[in-house]
């Protein structure tokens, strides 16, 4: 079976869960094969990738293919599908990720597929689209398919692989140099999981009422193991940071239970959680849109519910 | 400093967005048009852009005859000039085909900064920033939060996942900026007024030294083999806050497994 190229997502020498994902996904279509840019693999990365089927690591680790913004790993990519003629290549539908299969899919003339909820036989893409408004199918017509998947599109499966690791060298060229990152500036976000790829995301809106009361919010996030999420009207308020904006103009999640409180559900927040696999919501208007969403609705005020809910998950666990 | 501003007109979101039938493309007729959001703070940015350092913003949107709204919206906010990219040979183009144009569009308008929203409401691929910069052969500067620029050097801060990386780069540069690194002005009487004396050049294909078989839908790289809409998710439990809202919705989600 032809190859398939997965970009490794890595912080701290650690494999992020989304590529595990990839990996799975690759495995049902081809021979996976991890491509892990930049420096810092450590053995146990690498017992991860083999561990979840990567037959072959491809490891440029040389700190220019980071310290430039995107494109050095585009022509790592372009030099790997020149190199091994891969039937697919997939990357994970983060910001970056689809920047990289952007400029990767200018760089060798393929067509490419951004933000795939799956992705079965002849690399035909499933997407949501319009606010989930609309499911697609579609596929690459031109070149080699180039694929960005969202996190949580599929359960993560281990199947042992070769893992066989091959250095890769590459000459960077003037061009992917333009963009210089100066310093690396790391936020405090505490021990919660990364909102894009947590499997549960709890969420508050224009009915938390103040930035203190998203601490009831947090209070289940963390009861949960899950991310805290905001809609665009607590953060127009300044009651929670932007970068935690699910929606339309902010984040997009696809967690297995995406839990919304206080949040009425307008198409600017439904375009950003519509994929969710469960949804629950706690609102004290039952008119609220959410409701025609949500698998199970609580009608009440949220700061009664969600302290509630909080507490007996923690006595249940 | 020469900065041109890509804008872009979508279907207002708060309408119902569907693809035609007959060639699966958005149906922009069927919907009201608006500028995307995440363009009017590029058109912002660029405006303090020029107003710190001095120079030109031009506008530049591909899109049907329809999009004219759009451009005269950014002229009103303070736009000097504009140039609309327009020919029924570009309907259908994906984001590789748009890129393309655009960056031919670009080359003929000349530039020392390109700025753009990071995604669009409607496609929302998020790609044709750094597209562009590779079609350009510029540095790539995008999801700005943050822009400075000193000397023919641009610093920006970059949204990341942990926070934001600081990127430096020399003009002429791709500059994608996100939502809240401004607050977009309301265009003024005014400026609304001014705007409808501005220029606003018209290019057809050929104007901008576009290949025709390199546009449109004929020469997208991808296809939507088939669509429907989502099937409506199956209507759920709703019950109402006796005292135990809490716990009924622990009932559930221990019966989903979740605790």
């Amino acid at each position: 079976m032809s190859e398939i190229l997965v970009l490794v997502d890595h912080v701290d020498g650690e494999v992020k869960k989304v590529t595990l994902e990839l990996l799975t996904l690759a495995r049902s279509l081809g021979t996976p094969a991890a491509v892990w840019a930049g420096p810092g693999i450590t053995d146990a990365a690498k017992a991860r990738l083999a561990e979840y089927g990567a037959e072959k690591i491809y490891v440029e680790g040389s700190g220019d293919i980071v310290d430039f913004v995107v494109a050095p790993k585009a022509e790592l990519l372009a030099h790997l599908m020149a190199e091994k003629s891969p039937a697919a290549v997939l990357v994970a539908a983060t910001s970056e990720g689809k920047e990289i299969a952007g400029r990767l899919a200018v760089k060798t003339d393929s067509g490419v597929i951004t933000d795939a909820v799956g992705l079965g036989e002849g690399f035909v893409a499933e997407q949501s689209i319009f606010g989930g408004g609309v499911n697609v199918r579609s596929r690459v017509r031109r070149g080699t398919p180039i694929v960005a998947v969202r996190p949580n599109s599929t359960a993560p499966v281990a199947a042992a692989g070769a893992g066989a690791e091959e250095q890769v060298s590459l000459m960077l060229s003037g061009s992917a140099r333009g963009a210089r990152v100066l310093d690396r500036v790391k936020q405090e976000k505490g021990a919660r999981p990364e909102l894009t790829e947590a499997a549960i995301v709890v969420s508050g809106g224009r009915g938390v009422g103040s930035a203190e009361n998203f601490s009831v919010i947090e209070g289940l996030a963390d009861a949960l193991g899950a991310a805290v999420g905001a809609s665009r009207a607590a953060t127009d308020a300044g009651w929670y940071p932007h970068q935690f904006q699910v929606g339309q103009t902010g984040k997009t999640v696809s967690p297995q239970l995406y839990v919304a409180a206080g949040i009425s559900g307008a198409i600017q927040h439904r375009a950003g959680m519509q994929t969710a696999k469960t949804i629950v919501a706690i609102n004290k208007d039952p008119e609220a849109p959410i409701f025609e969403l949500a698998d199970y609705g609580v009608v009440g005020d949220l700061h009664q519910v969600v302290p509630q809910l909080a507490e007996e998950v923690k006595k249940r666990k | 400093m020469n900065i041109v501003v890509c804008v872009k007109q979508v279907p207002d979101t708060a309408t119902e967005r569907k693809l035609r039938s007959d060639d699966k493309t958005l149906d922009r007729d069927a919907v009201d048009g608006v500028v995307n959001e995440l363009d009017e703070y590029a058109v912002e940015e660029a405006l303090k852009l020029k107003e710190a350092h001095g120079g030109e913003v031009t506008v530049l949107t591909m899109g049907p005859g329809k999009a004219t709204e759009t451009i005269r919206k950014a002229l009103a906010m303070g736009a000097d000039k504009a140039v609309h990219l327009t020919d029924d040979a570009l309907h259908g183009s994906d984001a590789l085909s748009t890129s393309y144009a655009l960056s031919q569009a670009l080359k003929r308008i000349g530039f020392d900064l390109v700025v753009l929203g990071s995604e669009s409401t409607d496609a929302r691929t998020g790609m044709l920033p750094a597209m562009l910069a590779e079609r350009l052969d510029v540095p790539q500067l995008t999801l700005a939060n943050k822009v400075e620029i000193e000397g023919g050097e641009v610093v920006i801060q970059r949204i990341t996942d942990y926070g934001y990386d600081k990127v430096a780069a020399e003009l002429p540069a791709v500059l994608s900026v996100v939502e809240k690194i401004n607050e977009p002005r309301y265009p003024s009487f005014k400026g609304i007024m001014a705007a409808k004396k501005k220029p606003v050049e018209t290019l057809a294909i050929g104007d901008a030294e576009i290949a025709a078989d390199q546009v449109g839908l004929g020469a997208a790289w991808s296809e939507v083999v088939e669509f429907a809409a989502a099937p409506p998710r199956a209507a759920g439990t709703i019950v109402k806050d006796e005292g135990d809202g809490g716990q009924k919705a622990a009932d559930f989600l221990a019966s989903k497994k979740f605790i």
